[in-house]
């Protein structure tokens, strides 16, 4: 076997699988050789937190199996390796949300996510490091390690889905999962030359996905292409009964639309451009590569409409209220009690209490930014300071929403630059938390309005990635991915070849 | 911004004595070190969210939630949910069936 199915991309890998080329358990094999020669060891990419090779070979098995016994593949990706982000509940391995408080949980239960990949003949490879439940822009918040970015193994690949974009960009697997709350799907897939989706509020099941922030989280597709994202949306979409906030309606045609993209036509398309995203805190880089990003989709024919969102400066801060105040509700659930970590407590001769047990489990089990979230929403929910904090921030998300709105009447898609910056040292931020936060700054007004929104890799400043953002409107998913296959394609074009195949080899 | 120091009690968002009373509330037993740093980052962190308070806003309706959705219901249905097993499979503790848990009541209850 001459060619390295670690490079093949997701639908490569389906094709030769499914015109039996190739095995579903010989890509499996290949890629738990990669994970095992380049995650471990000290200076290791670290993307795993569990690695499941034998589930991952028999699941790989049956997809064979099927295809030798004519019954055909169960979907578009059977057969094709996958990273799954590990705050999503499967009922044969681990699942740890990046703490301590959950170590060695196995839930008894598959999230909806999980299940429909397996109903889908995905192999599923293991679980990926993130920041602890899902808070922070690096991974390094996690209580297992950071992950190294594979551009540069002194830096971080962002967070908190920093070990599933990581994964793709040191070639441990073609497709990863991830969740975005704030832009733990986008920030990560710029800083990795990724692409990552984050799907409209209710595009994908909620149900099994260890709750962050209820009304922000969204799981979604992982990719080193836009059409693999595409096929991988697909798969994961849809209406589930189990989550009630999930949308009763077809999931967008975004394999169709990303196929339409790649023969690189936009005319006819407005792209507005937020002129709040992308000017003052940017990184000279980061806007030299989101420049060059405008001036190629005006070569591929889209009309540049410059649009204003004059709320969007206010979205930070509403976004660090309402979020840690969902936080500090939903981590209540964390009680020391029913599953998870429980503390043994010395109370002075006395047998120590419910209360004391459950405070000195929660203080050993949770890091420092999860605790500093639990205050912040305690805080901000308190009475005195609700209508202040609180109230006014859930405001906000409303002049947020109006100001998408207004700006979707003069342009199909929005674009920015993912991120403000390329990704930064480890350690660099880890004591400054606000500086953390502004990772955040272009990603978080999609989250707060429920909308859609993706990165594609743009560029490279000094040798690190660069991302596009490009914003669409509730379920409008099918233009965002026609315009990032288009530019993908310009880009891959211009460049003689795909940005992810220029990653610094990772040797083991 | 230095995050090692405290809040300023003259001067600041939140002091260091509300920091560990919020974190009482939330059952953190957080150590003195913690406060100290907390108190001065959450300080630096409310003072910039705070601005918040400068959007004349009083008109606006609030947002919950993205999606307006309201009554959703799916069919009433028996369907197969955790067995008995399952449901402590993760316990830290159980008896007879059940969660075992600490004390729950105070020492003269």
């Amino acid at each position: 076997m001459s060619t390295d199915l670690t490079r093949l991309t997701a639908a490569e890998l389906a094709g030769k699988i499914h015109a039996k080329e190739i095995s579903a358990v010989e890509a499996a094999r290949a890629h738990l050789d990669r994970i095992a020669a380049v995650d471990g060891g000290e200076n290791g990419v670290h993307a795993f937190l569990h690695v499941a090779g034998e589930s991952a070979i028999a699941s790989a098995e049956l997809v064979d199996a099927g295809i030798a016994a004519g019954t055909g593949p169960a979907s578009s990706l059977a057969g094709v390796p996958l990273a799954l982000k590990d705050v999503f509940t499967t009922r044969d391995m681990p699942t740890t949300c990046g703490s301590k408080i959950l170590e060695g949980w196995q839930p008894p239960y598959d999230a909806t996510v999980t299940a429909r990949l397996r109903a889908a003949g995905v192999t599923i490879l293991g679980k990926t490091n993130m920041d602890e439940f899902a808070m922070g822009s690096s991974t390094e918040h996690s209580a297992y390690g950071v992950t190294r970015n594979p551009w540069d193994r002194s830096r971080v690949p962002g967070g908190s889905g920093g070990g599933s974009a990581a994964s793709l960009a040191a070639f441990e697997a073609p497709l990863a999962i991830g969740t975005d709350t704030g832009g733990s799907i986008r920030q990560p897939a710029a800083f990795t030359g990724t692409v990552g989706v984050k799907p409209t509020y209710g595009g994908v099941s909620r149900y099994g996905l260890v709750a962050c922030a209820s009304s922000l989280d969204q799981a979604g597709p992982c990719a080193r292409t836009v059409l693999d994202a595409a096929l991988l949306h697909e798969v994961i979409g849809g209406h589930d009964p189990l989550d009630s906030t999930s949308i009763d309606a077809p999931v967008p045609s975004v394999v169709a639309a990303a196929r339409r993209g790649a023969e690189g036509d936009l005319s006819g398309l407005k792209v507005g451009v937020v002129r709040e995203l992308g000017g003052e805190g940017y990184e000279p880089g980061v806007r030299t590569a989101y420049d060059a990003s405008l001036r190629r989709l005006e070569k591929l024919g889209a009309d540049l409409v410059e649009v204003s969102c004059p709320h969007f400066e206010y979205a930070m801060a509403a976004y660090y209220l309402i979020l840690p105040s969902e936080v500090s509700s939903n981590l209540a659930r964390f009680d020391a009690m029913r599953y998870g970590m429980r503390s043994t407590v010395s109370s002075g001769g006395g047998v120590a209490s419910a209360e004391e047990v459950m405070a000195a489990t929660r203080e050993a089990g949770f890091g420092p930014e999860v605790k500093r979230r639990i205050i912040l929403g305690t805080y901000a929910l308190s009475s005195g300071y609700y209508d202040a904090y609180y109230g006014q921030a859930q405001k906000i998300r409303t002049l947020i929403s109006r100001d998408f709105e207004a700006a979707f009447t003069q342009a199909d898609v929005l674009v920015s630059p993912t991120t403000p910056t390329v990704p930064f040292p480890i350690g660099d931020k880890i004591d400054d938390p606000l500086a953390m936060y502004l990772n955040d700054l272009a990603t978080i007004p999609t989250n707060l309005a429920g909308t859609a929104g993706m990165s594609v890799p743009s560029g490279l400043s000094d040798g690190l990635p660069t991302g596009l953002q490009i914003m669409a409107p509730a379920l409008g998913e099918a233009l965002m991915y026609r315009v990032g296959a288009a530019f993908e394609a310009a880009r891959d074009a211009d460049d003689g070849g795909p940005l992810i195949a220029r990653v610094p080899e990772v040797a083991p | 911004m230095s995050a090692d120091s405290p809040a300023d009690p003259t001067g600041g968002v939140i002091s260091r004595d509300e920091v560990a009373h919020l974190a009482r509330l939330s059952r953190l037993a957080v150590t003195d070190a913690e406060l100290d740093v907390f108190a001065g980052q959450l300080d630096v962190i409310l003072s910039s969210v705070a601005r918040v308070g400068e959007v004349a806003a009083e008109d606006i309706p609030p947002t919950s939630h993205a999606v307006p959705l309201q009554n959703v219901f799916r069919a009433d249905e028996r369907r197969p949910g955790l067995d008995q097993e399952q449901a402590l499979s993760g316990a830290p503790a159980s008896e007879d069936g059940r969660f075992r848990v600490p004390r729950i009541l105070g020492e003269e209850q």
